[in-house]
């Protein structure tokens, strides 16, 4: 009956996840996995009460309270611009725990395990902490708190290769001998793994990182599901490692970029390396009015939002400019690569916030064929993802990565602090275009002022 | 191998592609949330962290115990209502008159 019961849960979180697929069952499904969650809880806490034995509740209460008092006020301070970093922690907490419940195993066992059940104990011990360590560094990466250049590890991928060796030599000593001590060692030496594998990847790799750090917490989940033999825990597990590897691999496809690349090769920083004569060729600088009037004369306008949008906060302000422009009866999409944010569907959640329908928000297929049907596209704060040269040029590092081709519309405004490259260092022939209108501004001072200058037309 | 072990991990496998059936379809608009539920869901985790912390002995077990159930209440707590909060976000809005 109690076994009945988690296969509930966990047919609930399959129901719940299925919910997630659409816009307008999504925030149903999301419940319907909370409910999964609770019943799960409550089935536990019934077998502990019917279990009789003496039981912490203590610890288990306190534990409660404390976790969940964060995880709420975490959950409903944070700013949608911040929602990577606090994905990334909750990813690093839900890998702790796993290991930490794998832990607790052994010292509770005393290490008499059958040798299977010692492989996932290791697995979930190794995982979770890699999880943790990777995920608080993933974490400080996207707030500041270090560098977003990849930081390059001392004997780089040999180092981390010596350390999985050794990592894979405790825990066979652990599986052999039944000795915690290997377990602890094996757990100590994967957060030290964590760090080093996550440092030398650059802050706008970070879609790709979070999305197999989620990937990861729930393998860590689902081998403490095997450790200690329950179906919710085992089937919850698997379900967010298939969704997170999922996302992983549509992530290193918008970049063109293999999993093994993102991981080993250490590209792909916040500001840019120095990039030889960039800037030095005539560009059509246009001011707030030209916009303003190429816009005012348009038929189908559509804004390519990038990171740079999102660090000035300026989704309100694109929110103000296409209303002005919906006033006028322009036709008002906004085009959406898959890497735009700094986690997957980023962007997405920004424009929601400032109250965009979802309906107006295109994918890469959906907005290729329409560019060259499109009178204006303004481009605020993005620069890879439409550079031309991945397209055309063989010898550009980012040759192959499918971009949005805002060079096929009539005109093209981008709105940029300045000429200064994007993360991949690499100059962009779309700025020199004679269809291209360059509005050197901030994006949300440069927005409010195109807004302005529309009024008055 | 027991036979509950075996079960676990045809339990795992199947679960595995069920996941990758059901979230291959989901478009890119909802990705951040289905992430983020996704993450919650990871967070069932706290089944074992409960058993852990309610039964163990020991200092040791205490703490780890606790440690565990405080993680993975934060990872649940904190990603269904961070889940809900953006989903709030993509309500249909009515369309602007034009």
């Amino acid at each position: 009956m109690i076994r009945l019961l988690y296969l509930a849960a966990a047919v609930l979180f399959i129901f719940g996840l299925k919910g997630l697929g659409s816009p307008r069952t999504a925030r149903r499904g999301n419940q319907l996995a909370a409910l999964g969650m609770f019943l799960a809880i409550a089935v536990t806490v019934y077998e502990l009460i019917d279990l009789d034995a003496e039981v912490k509740w203590a610890i288990i209460l306190g534990g409660a309270a404390v976790g969940a008092t964060i995880g709420a006020v975490l959950a409903l301070k944070v700013q949608m611009t911040s929602m990577p970093e606090l994905v990334a922690a909750f990813n690093g907490f839900g890998g702790g725990a796993s290991a930490l419940v794998a832990l607790s195993e052994i010292e509770q066992s005393g290490g008499f395990f059958d040798t299977e059940t010692s492989v996932v104990v290791a697995m979930s011990v190794a995982i979770g902490t890699v999880t943790l360590s990777g995920s608080f560094v993933a974490y400080g990466k996207l707030k500041g708190l270090i560098t977003g250049q990849p930081v390059a590890m001392p004997g780089g991928t040999a180092t981390n290769a010596a350390l999985a060796a050794v990592a894979v030599g405790l825990a066979a000593w652990g599986v052999a001998s039944d000795d915690a001590l290997a377990y602890w060692l094996l757990g100590a030496l994967a957060l030290v793994v964590g760090v080093t594998a996550v440092m030398p990847i650059g802050g706008a790799d970070m879609p790709v990182v979070i999305s197999l750090l989620n990937s990861l917490s729930g393998v860590a989940a689902a081998t403490a599901g095997l450790v200690i033999g329950n179906l919710a825990l085992i089937v919850g597990g698997a379900l967010v490692g298939a969704a997170g590897l999922i996302l992983t691999f549509q992530m290193g496809e918008a970049m063109n970029r293999t999993l093994a690349n993102v991981l080993f090769a250490g590209f792909g920083g916040d500001g840019g390396a120095a990039a030889g004569d960039i800037g030095t060729q005539p560009v059509n600088r246009a001011t707030p009015e030209d916009v303003a009037i190429a816009l005012a004369y348009a038929d189908r306008v559509i804004v390519v939002p990038g990171y740079g949008l999102a660090v000035a906060q300026a989704q309100h302000a694109v929110r103000d400019l296409a209303r002005a422009l919906e006033g006028r009866g322009i036709t008002t999409e906004y085009a959406i690569h898959p890497v735009a944010g700094r986690m997957p569907g980023h962007m997405n959640v920004l424009l929601a916030e400032a109250d965009i329908d979802y309906e107006v928000l295109l994918d890469l297929d959906q907005s290729n064929p329409r560019f060259s049907l499109t009178d204006v596209v303004l481009v605020i704060g993005a620069n890879d993802v439409v550079n031309p040269a991945a397209r055309d040029d063989s010898t550009s590092p980012i040759y192959g990565m499918p971009i949005l081709e805002v060079d096929h519309a009539a005109t093209t405004v981008v709105i940029k602090r300045s000429l200064s490259p994007g993360f991949a260092g690499i100059d962009n022939p779309l700025f020199y275009q004679d269809s291209t209108l360059m509005l050197f501004a901030d994006a949300k001072a440069g927005l409010d002022d195109i807004t302005a200058a529309l009024a008055d037309i | 191998m027991s036979a509950e072990f075996i079960d676990g991990i045809v339990v795992f496998v199947l679960a595995a592609f069920i996941g990758f059936e059901v979230i291959a379809k989901v478009p890119p608009t909802l990705h951040t949330p289905l992430m983020s539920g996704a993450n919650a869901i990871s967070g069932v985790t706290i089944v074992g962290a409960l058993v852990a912390g309610g039964l163990g002995s020991g200092l040791l077990a205490g703490v780890l115990g606790f440690l565990a159930v405080t993680f993975a209440a934060v990872n649940v707590v904190g990603g269904f209502l961070v889940t809900d909060r953006m989903l709030e976000m993509f309500k249909r809005k009515p369309k602007a008159d034009s």
